[in-house]
């Protein structure tokens, strides 16, 4: 019997794909600051299943289409007369609204909403697989190619523009891996947990890692665990998984920031 | 060739001109000093010429292919990100461990290699910022208060560094201080910017005007001098806490902070032309 006819099998294998690609990127979004960020990019990701299930094209090129318009938007207003946060929080829970509202319209098709707000990682097929193996490795070689760049841009864009790098084009960068984690991690954790998946693995690793390739590393394990445990207890619990896994996550950065707090010293 | 030159260069920012008409080139291998008051537009003009801010008018030119060093006026690090100094010195490019225990043992860092970039005090930072704007063999080292923060040999130590780079590779330097009797024993030309260029020149040349000369006796406050130029486009809000701080017997005149006082009133005083 093939290993990957085993559903569990194909659920951890999915969960460690997106974190492959969500915890490095996580640590970006936490040095950036662009928490909401990967909130709304996710949130816009419920308007793209719906445009997808009307037009009839397969959901990830919805998600994928909605999350890279959303990332990008933000990125070019951001600093355009409205703070951050306030664009953000518009723009996310605007777009989940009319997100929401366009399922509703889509005909004939009983749409199962949890599976997209929560995902459904025990119900992942092989081609889901394919899909989220595919678009980690991109992720992954992206920051890979750019990771200096980046690291220079979000220290100081000044620095790096007199080292003769964009941080427009990197912004861009970070921008376009967003949308591929969220279009990937749908089916996984669902829309409105994905941005604990980027935030929770990068900030538990942060109490461990003196360099950031470090905390890139760190974050992965954490979420690797997490996946694993997620699955582990929501087996033994019957919970849903999605929402475990989180929990995991969750519980281990509590479990790290205690340490730290009780040797103050290691940073 | 000129590395860079700046021709006629405007930039307003939130509504205020901030750089005016501003005419200026590098060449390879000197030392330019840029002084002037608060708010006269000294950081502003080092990041256009970065390439970080794009002037509204006029044109800048750069040497193709400029490698430019360049030390910010301050850095911040966010405390979510966990950076090694080691780490630091190899960003954007890596740089071996040779090059970098050199370059921090030049710049009197040597011992902090391993410690956290957000655990350094504000001179250890600034030291650290050196010696990795020096790592690159920049052709244009471009300094932003860099010694701000420093202890006397310390900033020492640094300009006689930025000397011997300019000696041994040919780099320019382009520099805001606020040391100005740095800036008169190490620059070969001094800019003294109020949003357009006022005034400038050798630093020798300044320093043979009479009223430096009978400044110069205090000390660096003599070096006040450059200050002492035609003020009747006066900027009605900038800072000039130099005048403030070093009273009147430096600056024979009043100067009036009313907003109401506009540019094409001239001040009824007379000032020292220096440059």
């Amino acid at each position: 019997m093939n290993l990957l006819d085993d559903f569990l099998v194909r659920a951890i294998l999915a969960g460690l794909g997106v974190v492959l690609a969500a915890a490095p990127l996580g640590c970006f979004v936490v040095w950036r600051r662009m928490a909401y960020f990967g909130d709304a990019t996710a949130h816009a990701a419920i308007l793209g299943v719906a445009l997808a299930l009307s037009f009839n094209v397969s959901i990830f090129a919805g998600v994928l289409a909605l999350a890279l318009i959303m990332a990008l938007t933000v990125s070019n207003l951001s600093g355009r007369g409205f703070a951050m946060d306030t664009l953000l929080g518009v723009t996310a829970h605007s777009s989940l609204a009319f997100g929401l509202v366009a399922v509703s319209f889509v005909p004939g098709v009983r749409v199962d909403l949890m599976a997209y707000l929560f995902g459904d990682i025990l119900a992942v097929s092989k081609g889901d697989l394919a899909v989220i193996w595919t678009g980690a490795a991109l992720v992954l070689a992206l920051l890979y190619w750019r990771w200096s760049a980046l690291l220079t841009t979000t220290l100081n864009p000044d620095l790096a523009i007199a080292s003769g790098l964009s941080p427009k084009r990197e912004q861009m960068v970070l921008s376009v891996a967003l949308a591929l984690v969220v279009a990937v991690a749908i089916k996984v954790v669902g829309t409105l947990l994905i941005a604990a998946m980027l935030l929770i693995p990068a900030a538990s690793a942060r109490s461990f890692a003196r360099t950031p390739e470090r905390m890139a590393l760190i974050a992965t394990g954490i979420g690797a665990l997490s996946v694993l445990g997620g699955i582990e207890a929501a087996f033994a619990f019957d919970t849903p998984t999605g929402p475990t896994i989180v929990c995991i996550a969750a519980l281990i950065f509590a479990l790290a920031n205690l340490a730290r707090l009780l040797r103050p010293q290691t940073r | 060739m000129s590395l860079v030159s700046l021709d006629s260069i405007s930039l307003r920012l939130g509504g205020r001109q901030v750089l005016d008409h501003v005419s200026l080139t590098l060449e390879p291998g000197e030392i330019v000093t840029i002084v002037g008051p608060n708010g006269s537009g000294k950081s502003t003009l080092l990041k256009v010429i970065i390439g970080a801010l794009h002037p509204e008018s006029g044109r800048i030119n750069r040497q193709k292919g400029l490698k430019i060093g360049y030390v910010p006026q301050k850095l911040h690090i966010d405390p979510t990100l966990p950076l090694t100094v080691r780490r630091f010195l190899s960003l954007p490019n890596r740089v071996s461990d040779e090059a970098a225990h050199a370059a921090l043992d030049d710049a009197g860092a040597g011992h902090l290699c391993n410690h956290q970039m957000t655990d350094l005090s504000g001179g250890q930072f600034q030291r650290v910022l050196l010696a990795r704007a020096l790592l690159t063999e920049p052709e244009l080292l471009i300094l932003d208060e860099a010694t701000q923060g420093l202890d006397q040999p310390g900033s020492a130590d640094f300009y006689a560094q930025v000397e011997a780079l300019r000696r041994d590779k040919g780099c320019a330097v382009l520099m805001v201080s606020h040391e100005l009797h740095v800036v008169m024993a190490a620059s070969d030309r001094v800019v003294c910017l109020n949003g357009h260029v006022c005034c400038h020149g050798a630093p020798e040349h300044v320093a043979s005007a009479p009223e430096y000369r009978a400044l110069f006796g205090t000390g660096t406050h003599g070096a006040l001098a450059l200050y002492r130029h035609d003020h009747n486009h006066d900027h009605c809000d900038l800072d000039h806490d130099h005048e403030a701080h070093h009273g009147q017997q430096v600056h024979m005149h009043d100067h009036s902070h009313d907003r109401t006082h506009g540019d094409s009133q001239d001040h009824p005083h007379d000032h020292g032309e220096t440059a």
